[in-house]
C-alpha cells in the first residue's frame, strides 16, 4: 500500500503511539495515509477506538511477528 | 493534600476500597475495556474518558471531576494514567494520584482476611484477589499450612508463609480452573509440597499430581485438623469441595454468596447440569447448616463483608442465594444453561495451561487472565 508517512512507535507504551500517530496525521493532508507501527499489543484496541472517535477511515491493520500495523486515512 | 501527581499502590487502592473511602476514579483506557471490567467500591464514582479523548487538553475530564474529591486516575498500565493525571496537576487540581502498574497490578493485588480461627489453635486466611474475584484460601495449624484453590501469582502465599514460619505441605484445587491460572502446581514444586487435583477433571493433564477423592482427609498440623473431600461435580464434572475443621465449607465454583456455578466453561453445560443440581439442591442439604461458606469467586463488590471477607452459613444461603431457590427443575436448567454471561477471558487457553498442555510467557499469563472472572451464572 502506497503510504505518505510511517510512525515507527515500535517499543513505545501507551500513550506514546497515539500521541505520535496524532501528531503525524495533523501533518497530512486530506486523502493522505499514514502507516503507524507499534508493539504494544494494549494499544490495539486503543488505536481502533481512537481513528473511529476522530472520524478518519481505518483502512486496515494487521499483525506480523509481534508488530502491529495500522493504515488510516485521513479524512 | 498534594499538589504532585502521586502514584497509588493496589494495596493502597484496596483499603480505600475495604474502608469505603470516597473516592473518584477517571478511567482512561477505552470504552468497551472500561465497559467490561472496572474498578469497583461502595464509595467509588468513576468516569470514562479515553486518554485519546485528551490529547489536546483535560477540559472535558474537569468539567466531570466533584470539586474537592480525591482523584484517581487509571488506565492499563499507568502510562497514559501518569499523562492525563499529570495535565490534571497543572490545571490545578489537588489530590491527584495515578493507579501504579494500572488495571494489571490492581487484577494482581491479594489481599490476606482473617476469616477465623481453627479448633486446635490454627487459623484460616482467605486471599482476596480482588480487581478479579478470585478467593483462595490458605489453612494454617501448628506450623503447616495448606493453599486451597492457589492463583497464579504464588509467590504471595510463599511470602506469607516465611513470615508466619510455615510449611506449605499441600496445594489443593478444587476443580480444573477455567477464569485463572492455577498457581498450585508451580508452587508446590518449588516449595516441596503435594498438588492435589479431583481425577475427573484432570483426564488431559500431562503431569503428575495426588488425586483428590470423596472421602479422602487430609492432615496439617501435628493435631490433625481436618480437610475432608466431597465430591460435588456441577461446574466441572471433578468439582469436590472441602470441609476444614468441621467448620468451613470450601465450595469452590459451584456455590457462591449471590449465585451459583455455570456448568459450560468445558462444553458441556447439558451434561452437567444435572449433576449441578443434584450436588446444590441434595447434596450439600445433608450437611450441616451451620457450616460457613467459602467460595472461590465473588460476583459483585457488595458481596464483601467487614474487613473484605466472603462468607455466609450455608443455611442462610438456603434462603438467600436465588440459585438455590429455583424449585422447579426445568427452570433452574433453563437458568444455568441459556442466557448465561459472556465466558471469561481466553478461557480455553487458561484450561489449556491449567492442565499443563501449554506453557504461555509470565507476560501472556497476565494479559490471559485480564477481566472479571465471569464464573457465576448471574455474572454480568
Amino acid at each position: 500500500m502506497e503510504t505518505n508517512i510511517t510512525v515507527d512507535t515500535k517499543g513505545m507504551a501507551c500513550p506514546m503511539p497515539i500521541v505520535k500517530a496524532k501528531k503525524a496525521l495533523d501533518g497530512l493532508q486530506s486523502g493522505q495515509i499514514m502507516e503507524v507501527l507499534s508493539t504494544d499489543k494494549g494499544s490495539v484496541n486503543d488505536f481502533q477506538a481512537w481513528v473511529k472517535q476522530t472520524k478518519h477511515e481505518l483502512i486496515k491493520h494487521e499483525e506480523e511477528n509481534g508488530v502491529y500495523k495500522f493504515y488510516v486515512r485521513k479524512i | 493534600m498534594t499538589t504532585a501527581l502521586v502514584g497509588m499502590t493496589a494495596q493502597e487502592l484496596t483499603s480505600i476500597v475495604l474502608n469505603k473511602e470516597e473516592l473518584f476514579i477517571l478511567d482512561v483506557r477505552n470504552d468497551s475495556d472500561f465497559n467490561d471490567w472496572k474498578i469497583e467500591g461502595e464509595s467509588v464514582t468513576s468516569v470514562n474518558i479515553p486518554y485519546f479523548d485528551l490529547l489536546e487538553g483535560v477540559d472535558e475530564a474537569l468539567g466531570s471531576i466533584p470539586e474537592g474529591k480525591k482523584v484517581l486516575v487509571v488506565c492499563a498500565k499507568e502510562g497514559s494514567s501518569k499523562f492525563v493525571g499529570e495535565q490534571l496537576v497543572e490545571a490545578g487540581l489537588n489530590e491527584v494520584y495515578y493507579l501504579e502498574g494500572g488495571m494489571k497490578s490492581w487484577s494482581e493485588h491479594l489481599e490476606p482476611v482473617k476469616i477465623g480461627d481453627l479448633k486446635d489453635g490454627g487459623s484460616i486466611y482467605q486471599f482476596v484477589r480482588i480487581g478479579k474475584g478470585c478467593l483462595s484460601y490458605m489453612i494454617v495449624s501448628n506450623g503447616e499450612a495448606a493453599i486451597v484453590d492457589t492463583l497464579r501469582m504464588s509467590d504471595v502465599y510463599e511470602k506469607f508463609a516465611a513470615e508466619h514460619q510455615l510449611q506449605i505441605k499441600y496445594t489443593i484445587d478444587t476443580h480444573l480452573h477455567a477464569d485463572h491460572i492455577s498457581g498450585g502446581r508451580k508452587l508446590a514444586d518449588k516449595v516441596g509440597a503435594t498438588y492435589w487435583l479431583p481425577p475427573k477433571d484432570a483426564d488431559e493433564v500431562v503431569f503428575q499430581y495426588d488425586k483428590l477423592e470423596e472421602g479422602q482427609v487430609l492432615t496439617v498440623g501435628s493435631t490433625k485438623l481436618n480437610i475432608q473431600a466431597v465430591y460435588s461435580p456441577g461446574h466441572t464434572i471433578g468439582s469436590t469441595s472441602l470441609i476444614v475443621d468441621d467448620q468451613y465449607f470450601l465450595t469452590g465454583d459451584i456455590l457462591f454468596i449471590e449465585s451459583i456455578g455455570r456448568p459450560d466453561l468445558a462444553g458441556k453445560a447439558e451434561d452437567w447440569v444435572g449433576d449441578l443440581r443434584n450436588t446444590l439442591y441434595n447434596r450439600y442439604k445433608e450437611l450441616s447448616d451451620d457450616l460457613i461458606v467459602l467460595p472461590a469467586h465473588f460476583g459483585k463488590i457488595t458481596e464483601l463483608g467487614e474487613g473484605g471477607k466472603v462468607s455466609a452459613r450455608l443455611g442462610d444461603l438456603y434462603y438467600s442465594n436465588p440459585g438455590l431457590n429455583m424449585h422447579d427443575e426445568a427452570e433452574f436448567r433453563r437458568a444455568v444453561t441459556g442466557n448465561l454471561p459472556q465466558q471469561p477471558n481466553a478461557y480455553q487457553e487458561i484450561r489449556q495451561t491449567n492442565m499443563g498442555k501449554i506453557t504461555p510467557s509470565d507476560e501472556e499469563q497476565r494479559e490471559m487472565e485480564i477481566g472479571p472472572n465471569r464464573c457465576a451464572i448471574h455474572d454480568k
